[in-house]
């Protein structure tokens, strides 16, 4: 990657303060264009503090954040970020919810809507336009949320455990969605989670964190698994286990060390 | 039998029973028709009255000072509302002022506002307007106040501009808290038009009930207040629509009683 003018997110050093606690210390964090990284790490180690700069919503204490190359001023405008709890206007319909973004931006609501629908249906939400979020199950609000996300087409897509909260069998149809969206239209990606199964299935790369405060990067993984991968076969060849192994080494012992620190 | 319709025919005859007692009471001298003239009586009266132009005028008049009073009180409660609502600062200066405000009976202001707006209209609109808007004002504070963290969080990342949020998130959200507060606004909007033309005025259901009291017709009176509970009856007929369109996107436990 080195010498290549073409990272899509470049954190230098990085150093977060809130006030005399120290979030992250020297982060570094490298993205491709178009490549899918994850980031696990132990509870409380700042892994959403680093989306948080990432968007330009932290000024970093010091450090380099740049974005494409370029210094990263203000908010960033190359960035979509999908939350942990999914932020879906409940006075709005599904399809409402995923022109907002666009409304935002000064379309029209004819307009809006017309871009929104066909990305309905990419997340296997046809027929779901005129639905209001009380209506939907909790997975059909993640997909929403997550076109609601894509549909500004954002280079770099940050997504804060957005699954989190569903359950194993929903969460994996999630990730068959997510990947097949990312297939056809490659963006930089950067997925936290806690989940190393997740992790591992979705990425090209998983980054560690050490235990917080002052986190770190304390290790990455190259995940070597062919694409396009299928995410219900996935989890149970030797391959898998392996990675999982090796990323365990590294997260186990910060994992222990959260735990100490907490108790 | 349906449970529903057990509990209407409860109600219709509990309703009947009381009225046959009553009429029976008055008609065999153990209540004084002086002081409860018998319901028989009344919708003689109210009949009588039903065929006179004059009750029309009234009504009407009433209707406009209630209607007009629910917009102006609705409009700047809502504007005072979100205005504060989003700036907490001045939010916490001048909430003492707004607390006294809201202490003062407001019944009270009707003979100063007699006194500075006279007999017409304007007066029963301004005592209506004093008690709507602090109605909508505590309702949309609170409901700007309260919008989901997440909600306004996503609705920024998705670059929503100041008036954006205003449009799309913190109106809607108000909105809920308003609609729900409706029926209460509605009532204050008649109790103003009607305690300020019972102070003082020239027409109006108030006007008329103020009439009757001056001659002590027990029969004007009451016959005045059936027609008044009828007229909120019919209005919040109609909130009540209004209300179950505008919350479409509601789910239904949340609003059904």
């Amino acid at each position: 990657m080195e010498g290549q003018p073409a990272l899509a997110v470049d954190l230098h050093d990085v150093l977060i303060r809130f006030g005399d606690f120290t979030a992250v210390k020297s982060m570094n964090l490298q993205v491709g264009d178009t490549e899918f990284v994850a980031v696990v790490g132990p509870t409380g180690c700042g892994k959403s503090t680093i989306l948080n700069t990432v968007t330009g919503l932290l000024k970093p204490a010091s450090g380099d954040v740049r974005i494409f190359g370029r210094p990263l001023t203000g908010l960033n405008d190359q960035s979509g970020y999908m939350l942990q709890q999914e932020g879906l206007l409940p006075w709005k319909t599904a399809q409402d919810n995923v022109g907002l973004g666009l409304v935002f931006q000064g379309k029209s609501v004819e307009q809006a809507r017309a871009q929104a629908r066909p990305w309905l249906a990419k997340v296997g939400l046809k027929g779901f336009e005129e639905r209001y979020p009380h209506q939907l199950s909790g997975g059909q609000r993640k997909r929403v949320a997550m076109a609601q996300t894509l549909i500004m087409e954002p280079r770099i897509v940050l997504m804060d455990e957005p699954f989190s909260a569903l359950d194993v069998h929903t969460r994996r149809l999630m990730h068959r969605i997510l990947l097949d969206l990312w297939q056809a239209e490659r963006r930089s990606l950067i997925f936290i989670t806690h989940d190393l199964d997740e992790a591992i299935t979705l990425a090209d790369r998983v980054v560690v964190m050490s235990a917080g405060p002052a986190s770190r990067m304390v290790g990455e993984v190259k995940i070597t698994l062919p694409r396009p991968r299928d995410v219900s076969a996935l989890q149970t060849t030797d391959e898998f286990v392996a990675l999982y192994r090796e990323i365990w080494s590294l997260l186990g012992s910060e994992v222990e060390k959260s735990y100490a620190t907490q108790n | 039998m349906p449970r529903r319709t057990k509990v209407v025919v409860a109600q219709v005859a509990i309703v009947l029973a009381l009225l046959l007692t009553w009429e029976l009471g008055v008609r065999s001298g153990v209540i004084d028709s002086f002081f409860f003239p018998a319901p028989s009586t009344l919708v003689g009266r109210i009949k009588e009255w039903m065929s006179t132009a004059d009750f029309w005028t009234d009504v009407g008049t009433t209707l406009v000072e209630t209607i007009l009073s629910f917009i102006v009180g609705i409009a700047i409660g809502t504007a005072l509302g979100i205005w504060l609502g989003l700036n907490p600062f001045t939010a916490d200066v001048v909430q003492p002022f707004i607390k006294i405000f809201n202490a003062i009976p407001r019944i009270l202001l009707g003979p100063i506002f007699v006194i500075w707006f006279g007999l017409g209209l304007t007066s029963k609109v301004a005592l209506g307007v004093t008690l709507v808007l602090f109605v909508a004002f505590f309702n949309t504070f609170q409901g700007v106040r309260e919008v989901n963290p997440v909600v306004l969080a996503n609705a920024r990342l998705l670059r929503a501009s100041k008036s954006s949020l205003l449009r799309h998130v913190y109106l809607p959200s108000a909105t809920t808290w308003i609609l729900s507060s409706l029926r209460v606004s509605v009532g204050m909007a008649v109790m103003g038009a009607v305690v300020a033309e019972y102070l003082g005025s020239s027409a109006g259901l108030g006007h008329l009930i103020a009439q009757a009291e001056g001659v002590l017709d027990a029969t004007g009176v009451f016959a005045g207040i059936i027609v008044l509970s009828a007229f909120v009856v019919a209005l919040d007929a109609v909130v009540d629509r209004a209300e179950k369109r505008l919350l479409v996107w509601r789910p239904p436990a949340a609003h059904e009683t």
